[in-house]
């Protein structure tokens, strides 16, 4: 195809993937299923090979399976651990080729164009693939061809190889199901006495186009090599995560230390490769029991300098028991987020945000980020909602403050003060503190916002007076009109 | 009328100082005013008293606050001992609920001088630490006409460690962004 060489690609089918994967964790004797609701009838899903021998099959619902096989065993389908099983079985045949792609939800593609010597040709390669499968508890078809098409149909109906250049003379004997069809296609191509893939090639191209559209030639030229099918290998997502395991157990904090500073150099090499800094690390330290500690470090601001780092994993580590030492050691980000380079300057003044961000985190690791508050303003006139507080390093500071009319400096959960009438009362107790009225401003009327029920204003409209007193304290009392009661609630400045 | 200086405020930076009264907040507020850096204001997370950016609009901005929420007095004075250390916040202000004893009041002491941040502890009545560089009290006064800028104080510096000691009725004039020293009371 390019640079005048056949393309060889290898199709593994997983015919019994999520059931494989099931008993692999946890190994059953016996039939046994992994059942998927579907509508409002648990339905087998996957089967192993002694359910299938007892005659169960894909779908079936799972009371009418019970009555053929009372043994059977079942747990529930996981589809995301299936996908994920498959995305790990992908990156390991990475081993074989780098280019490995995804066939459908249960198979793998390999381009081993070029890589098969490596293996002892393609049948060490098959060979291998074949071994180390059946070792891990996977039951796996394979199909080894020049195209993507012929090598589904070869791994799908009763696997097999096909020599370089001659994957039609491969597959012609194969129904045409093996062609990667619609189920209703390959029924009326039934119907028409086209039963294998042999016997399509060599009718007449133009009815069928007429009769079936033109995706039934494209699976066919895609299977006999006329049309050319990519592959799309996986992504490989950079992994923010490295180990380092010790020939002998350390427990001195500064040895623990000394190593996490190796893991975080190389870490940070890796995310500056990505332009990235981590926001949250884990550091888990494996003890020789087999016990683990985890350090976890949020930090206020992405980084990625180790010298800034390393400091504020201090804290954690001494806090950690190393019981009888500790021989594995291993630093992950957790949470990642985009830091492009920046120019630095030559200066690092006080106020310098970096610096903060550091301080921030400093500080973090002892009460916690969330702790670290700042002050926003919300859209509410009742008071205690009329700003908000949201954690500093996940927030940014905010404008647009007003305050039409003056508003204490604290304020507090009001406090109730014995007066009686909706004027302000010329003395009065508060706090033990006998207290007169020398101003009063007011009132400020304000009402409850009907759409949220807050129990503490329950109590209805609230007139607000600015009370200054004799003894020198400016307090924030308010009336209930609709409740008669005084309060105080805040005290000015 | 005159602009007397008081001796001791503005407060001394690299030094940690006190405040004590019932107008403590606004003490702390007004040393803030000045600056354009952020502030750190350290207290308990179980306080009922919370301040309101509202209410400190006429001394500062409020997007220049940070509150740090510490759920013990030890883990209060780490937080301010760190940030006074470190110096990228000029103020710190810290809520003290019971009295610092000598070593605290010293290592906080210690701490600013090596970062050169200001701290300013607020402290109830009576709960001075020996270490404090100045201790102040702030007792919030009658205005003689209402207005909205009438927030007298009444400042009382009861300690001090470099300079003297005596009373000031001060006046924080909103529109301006400056303290007004009314005049020198004798008592």
């Amino acid at each position: 195809m390019f640079c005048g060489k056949q393309r060889r690609i290898v199709c593994v089918w997983f015919p019994r993937l999520a059931s494989d994967g099931a008993l692999r964790a946890h190994p059953l004797e016996g039939p046994f299923a992994l059942t998927l609701r579907q509508g409002n009838a648990e339905r087998l899903h996957c089967l192993n090979r002694a359910a299938e021998a007892a005659g169960l099959f894909r779908g079936m619902a799972l009371a009418e399976a019970r009555v053929f096989c009372a043994a059977l065993q079942t747990r529930p389908a996981d589809l995301h651990r299936e996908a994920q099983l498959l995305a790990a079985l992908r990156r390991w045949a990475t081993r074989y080729s780098p280019w490995v792609g995804l066939e459908g939800e249960d198979g793998l593609a390999l381009d081993i164009t070029g890589a098969a010597h490596l293996f002892g040709g393609e049948a060490g390669v098959l060979a291998d693939l074949r071994a180390r499968l059946s070792r891990a508890g996977f039951t796996a078809c394979l199909g080894l061809a020049s195209s993507r098409g012929a090598a589904w149909a070869l791994a799908h109906h009763g696997e097999g190889v096909a020599p370089p250049g001659a994957d039609l003379a491969a597959i012609a004997g194969l129904p045409v199901a093996a062609l990667r069809l619609a189920p209703e296609t390959v029924t009326a191509l039934q119907r028409l006495g086209l039963r294998h893939v042999g016997d399509l090639a060599r009718t007449p191209r133009a009815p069928l186009a007429r009769r079936f559209g033109a995706a039934l030639l494209d699976r066919l030229d895609a299977a006999t090599g006329a049309t050319p099918e990519p592959l799309t290998p996986g992504a490989e997502p950079p992994r923010f995560a490295l180990r380092l395991t010790l020939p002998d157990p350390i427990g001195l904090v500064a040895d623990v230390q000394a190593g996490t500073a190796r893991l975080l150099a190389a870490l940070c090499e890796r995310l500056a490769a990505q332009q990235a800094g981590a926001r949250v690390l884990r550091l888990t330290l494996r003890r020789v029991d087999r016990d683990t500690q985890e350090v976890e470090l949020r930090l206020a601001a992405a980084l990625r300098d180790p010298a800034r780092i390393l400091p504020l994993f201090t804290r954690g580590i001494e806090a950690v028991d190393a019981g009888f030492g500790i021989d594995q050691l291993r630093l992950e980000a957790v949470q990642v987020e985009p830091l492009p380079a920046e120019q630095l300057g030559t200066t690092t003044a006080p106020g310098d945000p970096t610096r903060l961000g550091d301080l921030l985190s400093r500080i973090g690791t002892r009460i916690g980020l969330e702790n670290i508050l700042r002050l926003l303003p919300a859209d509410s006139h009742v008071p205690e909602r009329g700003f908000l507080t949201a954690p500093a390093v996940f927030s940014r500071p905010a404008s647009g403050w007003n305050a039409p009319r003056p508003r204490p400096l604290v304020l507090f959960p009001p406090e109730p003060v014995a007066a009686a009438g909706s004027t302000p009362p010329r003395a009065f107790r508060w706090r033990r503190m006998a207290l007169s009225t020398a101003r009063a401003e007011g009132p400020e009327r304000l009402a409850p916002e009907w759409w949220f029920d807050d129990p503490a204003w329950r109590s209805g409209l609230r007139d607000y007076w600015r009370i200054e007193t004799w003894q020198g304290r400016r307090l924030w009392l308010f009336h209930t009109p609709q409740e008669p009661g005084w309060w105080v609630q805040g005290e000015f400045a | 009328m005159s602009d007397t200086p008081i001796p001791g405020y503005p407060l001394r930076p690299g030094r940690v100082h006190e405040v004590c009264g019932p107008g403590a907040t606004a003490f702390a507020a007004i040393c803030a005013a000045p600056g354009t850096g952020p502030v750190l204001w350290i207290r308990e997370a179980h306080s009922r008293e919370a301040l309101t950016p509202q209410g400190l609009l006429p001394f500062l901005d409020p997007a220049r606050l940070l509150i740090a929420q510490t759920r013990t007095q030890a883990d209060s004075l780490a937080v301010a001992e760190e940030a006074l250390k470190d110096g990228t916040v000029p103020l710190v202000v810290l809520a003290v609920t019971r009295p610092l004893d000598l070593r605290e009041g010293r290592r906080l002491q210690l701490a600013a001088g090596a970062g050169g941040a200001t701290g300013l502890c607020l402290i109830p009545e009576g709960m001075g630490s020996n270490a404090a560089e100045t201790r102040w009290r702030a007792t919030p006064r009658l205005a003689p006409q209402p207005g909205p800028d009438s927030t007298p104080f009444r400042w009382e510096s009861i300690k001090n460690k470099s300079g003297t000691t005596g009373a000031w009725d001060v006046l924080w004039e909103a529109a301006t962004h400056r303290l007004r020293v009314v005049s020198p009371s004798r008592e």
